[in-house]
């Protein structure tokens, strides 16, 4: 669940340890079964599929690859799927640290509760977040009456997709940056306001420096998600070839019309995405680690002058 | 700046951390709050600070009623307790914070903050680590760093919040020495809170006890080590032995030990300092009361003593190395107690 998310920037080094070293119950015939095991899954469950991906969609040659990649259903679900992200992963960062701000910084009532509710999603599948939106906005649902009234229509539209992504990706920001504000207390925000700084200010020059890397490490992983949600997405969109079709609702649809090479050529596309963020997870890591051991110079750089 | 704090009650849910707590600071002042962990200390500092509002009650400074001003415009100096140094700026630029969040009107230029800034790391001995980060600076520097960030706003009051209660002994004792000259040189009225009964008769012109959120106590060190107001305030400002006695016709009597008193008639708890009363080798009729030695600890020149009667509690007592050994006393030998001063609470 939250776990993950929530310990990975915290992960302490490993302790050296002498490779003659033996852990107790530590065979070196179990040492090597484990190993290659791990290896193995590894290889089969991971990184053939991935291979997969590539092969199939390069199988018809690099012209028949980009023909199916620029054809313009495929090209609106990649920008449907982009247009999905910008307009989520803002409104879900603003929301994560106005949610992490309330958590770690006041005292309330219902303050469990809301942390449960964040979370909700995590535990959720998201085919059940799409038929519960379908239930409360959809013509027949609970809302439908009031919209129809309104003449608006939510359910399989555009606005449908966002919605449902919201509620999806809702916990990654939020959850990232709470430990973390919750490890530094009010300390520093405390003493940034007695030295006369106002609340944005003190946010901006403070609070915002200390988090980046959890925030940055909370949009990466929102972003992927948001990206790749299937389930929720495809109860609510109504699949409208061209126009509700998100990427991996496409790849769905062209994988069902018998259409491989095009499937796969769009499922290339998602599979980029997720080693870019793969990569772009791993160096956020290593530089909110390295910033955690010696604080770069750089910083004053220009200040002091 | 003088304070003045007035009747002022502060609740935490269900818990109430002061109740109607007043309390005079005269300007340049250097007071300590004193108390246990729970009595409220905390809490009374961070409401002069802004920091906290009271449910009820006044703050003033020099007669000003700066209740309702948020923390950012009353200019006080807050040291935290574990510094909270920015952890991602230079020392230099955590000392620069002050001024350079100032109104675009009122900051100084560049020139001017430089200047300012390496003042202060002068006053603070620290110049020669303007650009390192605080992780790289000893816990001690680290507080030295978080006072000098606190005085670059010229603050009207400076507060401290257990300042030295996350460094070992020797810098500790070092940096109190420290606090009580940097304060004799730029006589800002200056409040700290500790737990520390040494720390604070050793540092404070005026001791505030606190306990349970009420003050028990204000007074000078000396006031509050001799003329304690309460049993709690006795016990609190270090180890003293517990008897039961009476008085009666003038006279106070512990045991068979007496002496002439002013006190009220009737049954009284007398308490006495380990190093305030006389212990005397074998079972003297006169004294107070007679143990026997459990354990002796040895601490330099003097020998700290743990006496109890048959089945008893333990009761310390103090006195020199050598008269013990000159009086051959030895775990398990009895002795007895005179006590010198005694200070005296109705039962």
């Amino acid at each position: 669940m939250a776990g993950p998310v929530s310990n990975a920037l915290n992960r302490s080094p490993a302790a050296p340890v002498s490779p003659n070293r033996r852990r107790v119950g530590e065979g070196p015939l179990l040492r090597a079964f484990l190993i290659l095991l791990a290896l193995a899954g590894t290889f089969f469950l991971l990184v053939v599929p991935l291979g997969v991906i590539f092969t199939e969609a390069f199988r018809a040659g690099f012209a028949h690859y980009a023909g199916s990649i620029l054809e313009a259903e495929t090209l609106h679900a990649i920008y449907l799927t982009v247009l999905t992200a910008l307009v989520v992963v803002p409104i879900n960062l603003f929301f994560g640290i106005a949610a992490a701000w309330a958590i770690t910084r006041f005292a309330f009532p219902g303050k469990k509760l809301l942390l449960t509710a964040i979370e909700l999603p995590f535990s959720v599948s998201p085919v059940v977040a799409g038929v519960t939106y379908l239930f409360l906005y959809g013509a027949q649902g609970l809302l439908g009456p009031m919209l129809g009234a309104l003449d608006v229509q939510v359910m399989f539209t555009v606005p449908a997709i966002f919605l449902v992504s919201l509620f999806v990706t809702c916990p990654y920001v939020a959850r990232s940056l709470i430990p973390l504000m919750q490890a530094q207390g009010a300390d520093e925000e405390e003493a940034a306001l007695s030295l006369g700084a106002s609340g944005f200010i003190m946010f901006l020059r403070v609070t915002l420096p200390n988090i980046k890397w959890a925030l940055l490490y909370g949009v990466i992983l929102t972003n992927a998600r948001v990206m790749g949600e299937f389930g929720a997405v495809s109860v609510v969109s109504g699949n409208i070839r061209g126009q509700t079709n998100t990427l991996p609702l496409q790849i769905e649809l062209l994988f069902n019309d018998q259409n491989v090479a095009g499937a796969f050529a769009a499922a290339s596309s998602l599979a980029v995405l997720a080693l870019v963020t793969l990569i772009a997870r791993i160096a956020v890591e290593r530089l909110a680690a390295r910033e955690v051991k010696a604080p770069r110079k750089a910083a004053s750089v220009g200040v002091s002058g | 700046m003088s304070i003045s704090v007035r009747n002022i009650t502060k609740n935490f849910g269900d818990f109430t951390a002061l109740k109607g707590v007043s309390l005079d600071i005269p300007d340049g002042d250097l007071a300590a709050l004193l108390g246990p962990s729970g009595s409220g200390k905390t809490t009374l500092l961070r409401l002069i600070a802004g920091l906290e509002f009271p449910d009820d009650g006044e703050v003033h400074f020099d007669g000003q009623d700066t209740t309702a001003l948020d923390v950012r415009d009353r200019r006080v100096g807050f040291v935290f307790q574990h510094y909270a140094l920015f952890r991602h700026m230079s020392v230099y630029e955590n000392v620069a914070f002050g001024l350079r969040v100032l109104p675009r009107k009122e900051r100084p230029a560049e020139a001017e903050i430089r200047k300012r800034v390496m003042r202060l790391l002068e006053l603070v001995q620290l110049d020669w680590l303007a650009d390192r980060f605080p992780s790289q600076l000893s816990g001690g520097q680290r507080q030295r760093i978080a006072l000098a960030r606190a005085l670059a706003i010229e603050p009207r009051v400076l507060l401290l919040d257990e300042p030295f209660g996350a460094l070992d002994a020797q810098v500790r004792k070092d940096l109190r020495r420290w606090l009580r000259q940097l304060h004799d040189e730029i006589h800002v009225t200056s409040v700290f809170v500790t737990h520390d009964q040494e720390e604070a008769l050793e540092v404070a012109d005026r001791v505030v006890v606190m306990d349970h959120g009420h003050i028990v106590q204000v007074g000078s060190p000396i006031e509050v080590h001799d003329h304690p107001a309460t049993p709690f305030v006795c016990e609190f400002l270090g180890s003293a032995v517990r008897f039961d006695g009476v008085v009666e016709g003038g006279q106070l009597r512990i045991g068979n030990w007496h002496r002439a008193s002013t006190h009220a008639a009737g049954a009284v708890r007398a308490y006495v300092r380990p190093h305030e009363m006389a212990v005397l080798p074998g079972i003297v009729p006169e004294a107070a009361a007679s143990f026997a030695i459990r354990h002796i600890v040895a601490r330099g020149g003097l020998a700290r003593l743990e006496l109890s009667a048959e089945g008893g509690a333990i009761v310390e007592a103090e006195m020199p190395r050598h008269k013990l050994e000159a009086a051959g006393l030895a775990v398990g030998s009895p002795v007895s107690l005179c006590p010198d001063v005694v200070h005296v609470f109705p039962a």
